[in-house]
């Protein structure tokens, strides 16, 4: 007997996650933003110490439409959106593909309470749309918000800036503080320490930290995002930065991104996020594996 | 060498000084932060657990095992005997080593016995084995449905769900990956 093709047991999860798709665009269309394509192969990806790109024939897929996507706003495009797919070197597990969906959007003029706002606005709407929730979860507004300094106090065994001291700030975050988060009720983690934001604005009030905010749900990292940094040369200090750690760890330094630099300057102050497309739709088909919302999985090609 | 993003399940590494077998790799990472591989892994010769966090750039010697192909003789006290029909060297294994393959070895059995460093530590069955029904109840006819089964034992004690037809003195191939029937085999 030949065996059930594992596609035929998961159509209906591909459905919601069709419908999440189209809910996702009518919600940015709604609001006036722009839908943009930007190439995912490009020559010159933004260096982050711990996101490995793909090599692409001399150039590299894309890990995020970021650069591309930023370049527009300095061109004075206004809000912008993008659905597409992104590749990062390395990453299978229950929740991680190598490839998988982003949703990312810029919104000139806002900071990063905007982006919880359109977080909170996107989901819900999409519930009351889908006419279903997330299973276990309580989308009530509004949404809890905690600072990943009182986080650290809460659920680590050392406080935040021992942590980055003993560069020990990841383990305690992936073991101790993610895993202690109530799954019952979304939540923005927010205001991380300026070392663990390259790409985003610090706090004019409190310069030891940056202005960036992840959503969990369910237990689930699910977006991630930042008041955008634009003074240029210290986000020519921070890329120098990554890329200094990516030598220390052995890992190789791809070119410089001059162009973007050069665009930063003319960059309207903005906000932008990501969220992960994928996993939206685990969290609404009530799944436990990426794989179960995927048509075709690495192993399966 | 293979680096923490090469671990799967399945596969054998040295940690510690001993060889283990991979049994569960946990792929944890916040999205700009670094990736952990949270394993869980079993020491082919203790049979111990051991769990280990690694990072991306970790580095491991894989386990050098090798397979050789032996024949089951004989058993006492708990210790199974396997004979390499060229050289007629014998080797032991406990019955812990042994594990539930116990249920599927008959005599003169071929199977591969897995060695490391010189030392006999595991087997891999054959996928298929024939074995004969030794008990089994008669099958009355016209009081079953299809898809009914019934229990049998084997000769080597394992008693499995077979369908009503199979009779007492029988020859049936079984799975010995998920311990199910498979078919009747002709004498």
């Amino acid at each position: 007997m030949r065996p059930v093709p594992r596609q035929a047991g998961i159509l209906e999860n591909l459905w919601l996650r069709a419908r999440l798709l189209a809910r996702a665009r009518c919600f940015f269309e709604a609001r006036g933003f722009l839908e943009v394509e930007t190439p995912c192969r490009i020559p010159a990806p933004l260096p982050e110490a711990h996101i490995e790109p793909v090599g692409s024939d001399g150039w590299y897929l894309h890990a995020s439409p970021e650069s591309c996507m930023k370049r527009l706003l300095a061109a004075g495009a206004g809000s912008v959106f993008q659905i597409c797919r992104v590749h990062r070197k390395g990453e299978r597990g229950a929740r991680h593909l190598p490839e998988f969906t982003l949703l990312e959007w810029y919104r000139p003029g806002a900071d990063y309470q905007t982006l919880m706002d359109d977080c909170e606005a996107l989901i819900t709407g999409a519930a009351r749309e889908l006419g279903r929730g997330i299973p276990g979860v309580d989308l009530g507004l509004p949404w809890p918000r905690l600072t990943v300094r009182e986080a650290f106090a809460r659920y680590a065994p050392c406080s935040m800036e021992q942590s980055l001291q003993d560069g020990a700030f990841d383990r305690q975050l992936a073991f101790h503080i993610e895993p202690s988060l109530d799954p019952s009720r979304p939540l923005f983690l927010l205001d991380y320490p300026a070392e663990k934001a390259s790409l985003a604005r610090l706090k004019s009030a409190d310069p030891g930290f940056a202005e960036r905010v992840e959503l969990y749900i369910g237990g689930l990292e699910l977006a991630n995002g930042f008041s955008e940094l634009t003074d240029a040369p210290l986000q020519t200090a921070r890329f120098t930065e990554e890329n200094r750690a990516r030598e220390k760890a052995g890992l190789p330094v791809a070119p410089w991104p001059g162009r973007f630099i050069e665009d930063l300057a003319r960059m309207p102050e903005s906000a932008g996020m990501a969220l992960g497309l994928d996993r939206l739709a685990m969290l609404f088909c009530g799944v436990r594996t990426i794989d179960e919302v995927t048509a075709f999985v690495p192993e399966e090609l | 060498m293979i680096t923490a993003g090469d671990l799967r399940k399945n596969i054998k590494i040295m940690q510690e000084g001993g060889p283990y077998v991979l049994l569960d790799v946990n792929f944890v990472k916040p999205g700009k932060g670094q990736a952990f591989y949270k394993c869980k892994m079993r020491n082919l010769v203790s049979g111990q657990l051991l769990e280990r966090t690694y990072r991306s750039g970790d580095t491991f010697e894989t386990a050098a095992l090798e397979e050789r192909r032996m024949q089951y003789s004989y058993v006492q006290d708990d210790e199974y005997y396997f004979m390499d029909v060229n050289s007629y060297e014998q080797v032991m294994l406990t019955a812990s080593q042994v594990g539930d393959a116990k249920n599927y070895i008959i005599d003169n059995l071929a199977m591969d016995i897995l060695f490391w460093d010189d030392r006999a530590i595991g087997i891999t069955l054959p996928n298929f084995v024939d074995l004969i029904v030794t008990r089994a109840e008669p099958w009355a006819k016209g009081d079953s449905v299809a898809g009914d089964t019934k229990p049998v034992t084997l000769e080597t004690g394992l008693v499995i769900q077979v369908p009503p037809f199979v009779e007492e003195g029988e020859k049936i191939q079984v799975d010995t990956r998920t311990g199910q029937y498979v078919t009747r085999v002709k004498k």
